[in-house]
Formats: C-alpha cells, structure tokens, sequence
C-alpha cells in the first residue's frame, strides 16, 4: 500500500485500527473579551485555538509551528489541561480528558506532562533541585518517601546532570543546564506524553542542539511521545516526523517532513520556509529569494471570513472569502487547508475543494449538495484521499475520494521552491 | 573562491577591504566591569573597522561580548561602572574618554542603534511619533510640528501603512513587526552613516524577521551607511553580511568575508555553531552535533584559548599550547583577509574531512577541491 | 474609560456603604449603650429615665431600621430625640451626645484645620522626596546616595510623635525659629493661617518625604535600567532630560498609589500633628469622641468620612493611573 511505502521508517503507521495515544479532534479555546461600558457583557471572543483537530501515536513527535498569536501555545496548554477547552474533544489513549473535573483529572496528570520554555522562571528559585524533581514524585505518591532521593539522582543522571548535585538551587545552574532540570522535573513520572512548549528557544544555539540530542535519547530510551510546539521550523523538523503548521488558530497543513518540508501545498507553509534565513546562502552570496508576505497577522477576534490566511495570501481568489477550505488529505500523509493547495509556482488555477463543499467556483453553494467539510475535520489520516494532480485545472465536478492505489502526489513536480518578491 | 584573495590586497591590521574609508576603527578595545565577585572581562583586545556601505556582521552567543563591544562604540556604558581601554574611533573622531557633549552629537546622529526587542526599547508612555520627532529635534533645530511631519514622513518610510494616523498610536498598539520598524525609523531619521543593529530581529517571527531584513538592506542601499549587525544567527549573517566576525568568551576568534568564512571555517568554536544549528534542508537522521559543556566565565576566563575546555580539537595541536597559550589573531591558510584564533596547524583539512560529513556530506568533495585550489594557487603565502 | 469610572464609583459606593453598616453593627451589638451617657449628663439616672432615653433615641429599634433612620437622614431632614428634640438637617450625620450640635456642621468646621495640614504636608514631602530619590538613584552608589539612604532610615526609625514634640519644643518654644502653631482660617487672615502651619507642615515634609525618597530610589533605579533609558541615550538625549523625561515619567507611577493612599490617611486626621500642635481639626475631633462618654454619631462620622476618603483615594489613583499609563487607558 502506498500508505506504508511512503512512511519514513522513524514514524509510526497510524492505521485506523491503531489507537493513537492523543486524538484530538476540533478543539477549540475562546477567550471572552468584555465591554468597557457598564455592566461588563462578552462583546468578542479571541478565537485562540479554533477546531483543531490531530492525533500523537504512541512514541513518536507532532511538531506544532506557527507564528505568535496561531494558538500553538493555547493548544499545548489546553491538552496539559492548564486551560479548560471551550468545545471539542481529546481523547487520551481513548479516555476522554477534555471535561475531566482536576480531581478526575489526576491520574492523567501523571501520563501528560510539561516542559516550559523559560528555564528562568519556571522552576522556583528558592527550592532545591531535588526538591523540584521530587515534588511530582511525593505529590503523586509513585516511589515510597525513602527511595524519593534515589530516583531524584537517577533522574539527573538520565538528563546529564551530576546526581550529587541534587541539593543546589536553580540559580547555580547555566540556562541549558536549568532546561535539564526542567526535563528531569517532567520526566519524573514516566508520562506518556510530553507537551514541549517552545523547549530551546531561550537557549544559546550551542546548548540548544544539546537539549534537542537530549530529548531525541530520552524519546528512544523511554518511547515517551512529544507534542513539540516550537516557531523554529529547523529545530522542528529535526525532531519531529510529522509536523502541523498553524495560522490563526487553526491546521493549515498537517504532513509527514518530508512532505512537509520539501513539498509544501499551503501558500503559508511556503512562505514561512522561504522565509528562513539559510547558513548555505553565505555559498551564493546576498538574500535567497523569497515570498514575500505583506502586512500582519489579522486579529483573532475578528479572523477574516472563509479562508483565514486569504488577507495576506497572493493566491487569493473570491470563493476564498466564502468558504471556509476544509482539511482535506491530499496525499498518504498529507493534510492542507487551502482550495488551491498545489506546489509552489504550480497551484492549480481552480480550486480543489468544489466537491467537498457542494460550492461552485465563485463558493455559491450549489443547490441540492450537502456540504460536508466539518466531517473534514477528522484526526489522522484515513486511507484514501483527494488527489490534486487529478483535480487541478479541471472545473467540472469530480469524484473526491479515490481508491488509496491512485497515484500519490509525491510522484508529481520536482521540488520547486520557486521564488517571488 | 579565489576572487576573494584577489580582492584583498591589504595586509594590515584588522579588516583590510577594497575601497573606501573606514568609517569605524576599534582597536585593541577592552571593557571590564568591577563587580563584588571581581572584574568581569566582557570585552578583550577586540579590533575591527567597518566601511561606509559596508555589513559587518557580529556573531557570539550570550556573555561573547558582542553587545557589550558594540555599546562602546556610543559610549553607552556607565564610566563610573566600567573601564575602557584601547581605541574607538568614528569617523576619525575618539570615542573613549570623549566628552558627554561629544558624544551626544555622535549619538543617533552620526551612529544609530537598533535593539533587539522594540517593546521594551520603546518608551511605553510616549507615543511612537513623538519618540522619533524627539530623536530628530536632538540633532536638528526644528520645531514640533516639523518633527512630527519628519516622523510619519519616516513611518511612511518604513513601510508602517496609513503612518499619518498611526503617528500617535503608543508603542503597545503596533504589533512587533511595526514597532521594529518604528525602531528603525528612529534609527534612522537623522540619516546616520553607521547603524548597529543588536539583534534586531531575535524577537520576531520568522515572517516578520524577513520583513525586517529586506527593509534594513533596502535601506542600505538608499542611505548608502554602514551597518554593524549582531546576531546569534549564522543564517542571518550569511544573507546580511560582506564581513563576518565571530566572537567568543569577549574576543575576536575568527574573521574574513562573508562567504569565504561561512564556507571554509577555521576556527573550532565557528564549527560548533555551524554544526549544532539544525537547517530546514538538511539530513534528519544527522544528529546535532552540540558544543559540549557551557560558555566560560568571564571573572575566571580558562587560560589560553578560551575555547579549549569546550573544544574536541585539542589534541591535534603538540604539548599543552591550548591550555597554556592564548593563539594570536592571524591570517590561517587561506589569505590574509582570514584570520582566526587557534593552534591548528591545518583547520581546513579538518574542517572537510571530520566536521563537515557530519554537518553537509554533500559539500565536502566541493570544499576539499576547493581547499587544493587554495594550495595551488596562493602557496602558503597565508602561512607565516 | 467612562464605563471604567462609572463602575469604580458604583464599587466604591458600595464599599462606603458596607463600611457604615459595619460601624453601625459594631456599636449596637458592642457592650457600651449609648443611651447610657446621654442619660447620666442630666442628673441622677433611674432604670425608668434610661429606658426611656432608649426609647426616644430610638434604640429599642431593630439595628435595621435605625440603621434605615440614620441613612435616611443623609437625604432629608430629621428630627432626633436625645434627652429633647434637635433639628438635624440634611446631609444629617446625627446629633453630637457631647455638644448637641450637628455632627455636620462641627465636621465641616473642624475640616478645614485638617485640609490645610494634610495639603501642605503633603506637597512638601512630595517634592522634595521624589527629588531626592532621582537624584539618590542617579548618584547610586556613590556616598550621596549612602547618606541619603541612610539619614532616611535613620529619620524613618525614630516615631513620628517623638519627632514632631521635638520638633516643637526646641524649634518653637525654645529657639523660636518657626512661629507658635495653631490653626487660623485662610479666609480669615491668610498670614497667620500660614505662619501657624509652618512648622507641623516642615515635620510632616521631612518625616514622610524619607519614606517618598526610598520609594522614589527603588522605582527609579529600576527604572533607569530599562531597555527605553538605553534607547533615550543612544539617541543623544541629554542625561537630565534622560533622567526627569524618560526615566521619571516612568518610575512616578507607582509612587502615585502610595502617595494616593498616604494622603487618604492623612485627610482623615493627623491626630499626633494636631494635638501637639494644638490644631483643632478632624484627628483631635475623633480621638474625643472614642473618650469616654463616646459620642456614637461624631464616631460613625469620622469612620465614614475615612471610608470615603480611602475609597475616592483609591478611584482618583485609578484615574490617575490610566492617565499616566496609556496601556491601561486603551485597555
């Protein structure tokens, strides 16, 4: 099956039968914001995080990049629990967790744990490390009283830290060591699930690679699984398999890397590489050429209709405002929310999405069509999929699922990063 | 490659180019600051000159001394907190020891800064326009009004849209992008001949960062200034910069074009960013290969060369010379336009042959070939 | 920022309300009965005279509705029996026990005494304390600053009432240097009013301006280390424009709350400055009236006076605030 051969070994297949380790679907986080007048009445909702939907399997990484204010941050806090979901639904080895009550909620507690970007402030200044590394123990009552500091040492050993050390504070630690400290802290209770919020980016580019080696030993050694949420594309692709791109509170391209990387369908995702600033280009000499976004992020309080990117995208066409494109899998392991999701410098000239959404090519819905695009909306991957070599260029309706032995769309166009400024 | 050699015909010191005065000149600057737990060397023996027109690019990691050499050249730091030695010269005028008045009229003037995180550079209770007119009305005898008209004259320039209404907004009601733009606005209001940019685009997204450098180059090219631009980001450098200085424990470690660095490194520290930085085009299954243990302290700096605690490359060198011997700042073998401090005798060997495979497999045919030429060609004329 | 205000105001109210029902509470349901007084200051005083001054005063009511009674007052008019009729008019805060006037009127007339203090106390040790906290902060470190910072605690160690006797016995009565204290209203001869005030106005400047000169140091010097002072200097900014526009602006604001509340304080009556300098204002009223016999009505007075003090204190900072923070002001 085509599914498995274009798999990277590292990744696990998530076969519909398998159950993923975290599956969440159309998760959504609103915060109200309040009238100044009078009585303080909801006028708007900041749409942090709206109808996400993705699935960890068991042992492996989901990268989560996007610029400030794309919810990754929201999403990672929602699924610790930290926030509460507005609506939606996640789903831990099965269990539902997103309306557990903080009493129910322990024992997951244990399962899904935190790593916090700043390794400054969050990790208190006036307890000792082994007070900090052993808190999660006592607290959850998994080793007896006695054998606390013992596995508190051996912990700072699997992180590289001196064991001895156990009885320091934070602040004789450097930044890369303190991070350390903060993996021992979460790594305490053998979670399942390891939410890595933003874990390197306050540290030196030295002591970064040793913090990323580190958590790529810990994951083989103990086959703990990360929702590594980062805005370092490199740093992501490095350690993740499978990564999902976020703009504005939602997935707009969810692959494999390879995929992901090489081959971007979403007009975001292709900015967002080029935008990368390349060691390789000091070899050629001046600024790559690169797409050029203009303006900023629109508000979350008030996204732009339809397509949410639409504002700041150069293939912007009227259905764009209309319509809403839905998560569609355009390949084995391929999501993208865009109605003319193609490659760079060859995205099809009529959108891909008509069929799916019962819409003609202006977003009018056509009559008698039962638009399905929130059923879209499904974590993983299923094993069919639209093809978009089939659909491109062509305006009459067509059939959107095909068999999983049509052709994938990795056979299609050569890397074409192409240029624009 | 060899357009490089050909181009530099200068053999002095630091930073010999083709054409133009050097508009700055540090030579053998230090900064110390007296604390309790002793004297922290931040800045050591550190020499360069930057061209009008010209990118120099600073590159360290924190307590390298890349901020701290730079704050100097605006006499930024406290007298009474620190100790200067050595010589900062501006446009042929001295830096250390000159006069508050002297520098007033240097600052922002002449020399502009940009920082790294506009929020907190800007001042939050006073809205964008007036911040900018303020900087225009210390150099030029205007009055408000015309301040304000140059401000959103400079808004507009940065590209800020609708700058006429957006010239009273406050700091916090620009999003990041914007408010680094206004930064640079600022920077750049009174036309000054040289900007330092400290980190000007750390704080941002990788979007917006791109925005940001397209406008600085762009600026360049119409106000024709020298920038000094200080980053942690070799990527960075490499699309911004004509001249590359790396920096490590307060000194000078490695030096010379752009290009010619970035691709034949000589300097073991230099290795060890460039191959503990993933790239989004690179192997996954190569592992990082991270510098090992922390960054040194500045009050008890290591003897000799202060990258050698950290360093895989010892033992390639005879003796004790890395524990024991600080390597001078000299051209290595590739020309006098690229200097380097260390003991190896021949870097670029290992450089192709140990750390490349491990960062880019693909590139060491292409260097090794490359190395040979540089053999052949200039001898060992680099080699004294 | 009007809806901010008006709901700040609504609070307040509120908070002023709850403060007089406490008071009120805590005096019916305490152990004294104000009856008692009352019935003793005319004569011999029988179990029959006492019930029947209770009942008059109204206080074999529920505490609820004389509490009601007493609301009621501040709007319209009243008429109150203690031992015989008084006339009370609106805003009526009741019938003092010990003078039989209204509490009102003696508050308006003690007021002024009390303003004046407070006022001038109060500019002096603003100034001159956040003048001596930037130019402490600005000199950190050198022996200015040490000497600032230690003469500061030292004045802030020794108490306030020591200080002010001091002040008084050797500054007024034994070398003359400042004119006798005393209160004369500005309206009636502005110089003797002032020459009167001199002294309690100095003691308070300099006691309160040490504490106003710490604070001052400690915001300053965090301050003066902000990402915006760098910019201001790189830009060419002169240092004392640097120091007073850029870093001052910034480090006002929280010296701003404190001063609003210190000054809350200081309007509800500075009792130690009146009664060693002989002002008959708020602060001396107050302390009478908790003297046995209590006048309950002088009692709730000063107590709701303090509350709404406190509280207007706290709205007019909050005004304040958003005026010098524009980040509050647009949020």
């Amino acid at each position: 099956m085509t599914t498995q051969s274009e798999a990277v070994p590292t990744t696990v297949s998530a076969a519909p039968t398998e159950q993923p380790l975290l599956e969440v679907t159309n998760l959504r986080k609103y915060f109200p914001v309040k009238s100044s007048g009078l009585v303080r009445r909801t006028i708007a909702q900041v749409q942090a995080v709206d109808g996400v939907s993705f699935q960890v399997p068991a042992g492996t990484s989901l990268g989560l990049v996007g610029e400030s204010g794309c919810g990754k941050s929201t999403t990672g806090r929602l699924i610790t629990r930290l926030l509460d979901p507005t609506s939606g639904s996640m789903k831990f080895e099965g269990h539902e967790i997103g309306n557990l009550s903080p009493k129910q909620m322990l024992p997951y507690r244990k399962e899904i744990q935190m790593i916090f970007q700043d390794p400054y402030s969050s990790l208190n200044p006036r307890h000792t490390v082994g007070t900090i590394v052993g808190t999660p123990l006592r607290v959850h009552k998994v080793v007896p009283e006695k054998q606390v500091l013992n596995r508190v040492r051996e912990l700072l050993e699997v992180v590289g830290l001196n064991p001895e050390h156990y009885n320091r504070y934070p602040s004789e630690f450097s930044g890369g060591q303190r991070q350390r400290i903060g993996i021992a802290r979460a790594l305490a209770l053998q979670p399942k699930l390891l939410v890595a919020d933003e874990p390197v980016s306050a540290l030196d580019v030295s002591i970064q690679a040793q913090v990323v080696n580190l958590l790529t030993d810990l994951q083989k050694e103990f086959g703990v699984a990360f929702l590594f949420i980062a805005h370092d594309l490199a740093v992501v692709r490095h350690f993740c398999p499978e990564v999902a791109v976020m703009y504005l509170g939602k997935i707009v391209e969810i692959a494999d890397r390879e995929t992901l990387y090489n081959r971007p369908h979403h007009p975001y995702t292709q900015a967002l590489l080029s935008a990368v600033p390349d060691v390789k280009q000091a070899a050629v000499g001046g600024r790559r050429e690169r797409i050029r976004l203009e303006g900023d992020v629109p508000s979350p309080v008030n996204p732009p209709s339809g397509c949410r990117f639409r504002t700041r995208c150069w293939m912007a066409k009227d259905i764009c405002a209309k319509q809403e494109p839905p998560l569609l899998q355009i390949g084995p392991k391929h999501k993208v929310a865009c109605h003319f999701a193609g490659e760079y410098g060859a995205m099809p000239t009529s959108p891909i999405t008509l069929n799916v959404l019962g819409v003609d090519q202006e977003g009018t819905p056509v009559a008698g069509a039962t638009p399905s695009a929130e059923d879209l909306n499904e974590p993983g991957f299923a094993d069919t999929w639209t093809d978009v070599e089939t659909l491109k260029g062509n305006s009459a309706p067509m059939a959107t699922s095909l068999p999983s032995d049509s052709r994938p769309a990795s056979e299609v166009g050569s890397e074409d990063r192409g240029t624009r400024s | 490659m060899t357009d490089f050699l050909t181009d530099q015909q200068h053999a002095g010191q630091p930073t010999p180019a083709p054409g133009g005065e050097d508009f700055l000149v540090v030579e053998n600057l230090s900064v110390q600051f007296p604390t309790h737990d002793g004297l922290v060397k931040a800045v050591n023996d550190l020499s360069y000159s930057v061209k009008m027109g010209e990118t120099l690019g600073i590159v360290g990691e924190s307590g390298s001394g890349k901020s701290v050499s730079s704050m100097a050249v605006l006499g930024l730091h406290d007298i009474k907190r620190s100790r200067l030695t050595g010589s900062i010269r501006v446009d042929g005028k001295e830096i250390i020891g000159a006069s508050e008045q002297t520098l007033r009229k240097i600052r922002g003037n002449e020399v502009a800064m940009i920082f790294q995180d506009p929020l907190t550079a800007l001042h939050p209770f006073y809205s964008v326009g007036a911040q900018i007119g303020e900087a225009y009305r210390i150099h030029h005898d205007v009055s408000k009004s015309k301040a304000r008209a140059k401000a959103i004259e400079m808004l507009d320039r940065v590209g800020i849209p609708q700058a006429k209404s957006r010239v009273d907004d406050y700091p916090h009601q620009f999003s990041g992008g914007m408010r680094q733009r206004a930064m640079i606005a600022m920077a750049l209001v009174n036309d000054p001949k040289l900007i330092i940019a400290d980190e000007p685009t750390t704080a941002l997204d990788v979007t917006v960062q791109a925005q940001i450098l397209d406008l600085l180059q762009e600026l360049q090219r119409d106000f024709r200034s020298a920038i000094i631009i200080i980053t942690h980001d070799l990527g960075v450098v490499a699309e911004m910069a004509d001249e590359v200085l790396v920096m490590y424990a307060g000194r000078a470690v490695e030096q010379g074009p752009t290009r010619e660095l970035l691709t034949h490194p000589e300097m073991p520290y230099t290795w060890g960013l460039l191959s503990s930085m993933p790239d989004v085009t690179a192997s996954t299954d190569a592992r990082l290969v991270p510098i090992p243990g922390n960054p040194p302290s500045l009050l008890n700096p290591p003897t000799g060369c202060p990258f050698h605690p950290r360093c895989p490359h010892v033992d390639k060198v005879p003796g004790d010379l890395c524990r024991t011997e600080l390597p001078e700042f000299l051209p290595g073998q590739r020309g006098t336009h690229h200097l380097k401090r260390c003991h190896l005798v021949n870097p670029d060997d290992i450089y192709a042959t140990e750390v490349l495979p491990e960062i880019a497999p693909d590139l060491v045919e292409l260097t090794l070939a490359d190395n040979a030429d540089v053999a052949h060609g200039d001898g060992m004329h680099g080699e004294r | 920022m009007a809806g901010f205000i008006i709901r700040r105001v609504i609070s307040s109210f509120l908070v002023v309300v709850l403060t007089s029902m406490f008071v009120f509470a805590l005096f019916f349901l305490g152990p004294s009965n104000p009856a008692g007084p009352v019935c003793e200051a005319s004569g011999k005083c029988t179990a029959e005279r006492l019930a029947l001054i209770e009942e008059q005063m109204g206080l074999n009511e529920s505490v609820v509705t004389q509490y009601g009674a007493f609301a009621k007052g501040i709007f319209v008019d009243r008429t109150i029996t203690i031992g015989s009729e008084y006339e009370c008019d609106a805003p009526c805060l009741g019938i003092s026990y010990g003078t039989r006037g209204q509490v009102t009127d003696e508050l308006l007339e003690k007021y002024p005494a009390t303003l004046s203090i407070a006022i001038g106390g109060a500019m002096i040790y603003l100034t001159l304390g956040v003048l001596l906290g930037v130019l402490a902060a600005r000199w950190r470190g050198t022996a200015a600053d040490r000497l600032l910072v230690g003469g500061s605690l030292l004045v802030s160690s020794v108490p306030y009432y020591l200080f002010a006797l001091l002040a008084w016995i050797f500054l007024t009565l034994q070398w003359s240097i400042f004119p006798a204290t005393g209160y004369t209203p500005l309206t009636e001869n502005p110089g003797a009013w002032f020459a009167g005030l001199l002294l309690p106005w100095v003691v308070i400047g300099v006691t309160f301006s040490t504490q106003y000169a710490r604070f001052t140091r400690g915001s300053m010097v965090e301050t003066l280390g902000e990402d915006y002072i760098r910019t201001a200097t790189a830009k060419g900014v002169k240092s004392n424009k640097v120091v007073f526009k850029h870093g001052l602006r910034a480090a006002i604001v929280p010296i701003v709350t404190i001063f609003g509340l210190d000054f809350a304080a200081l309007l509800a009556g500075t009792v130690f400055t009146e009664r060693i300098f002989n002002i008959n204002g708020v602060g001396w009223w107050a302390l009478n009236s908790i003297q046995s016999p209590q006048d309950f009505p002088v009692i709730t007075a000063t107590v709701l006076v303090s509350a709404v003090l406190v509280v207007v204190a706290n709205l007019l900072v909050d005004v304040i605030y958003s005026f010098l923070d524009p980040r509050v002001r647009m949020s």
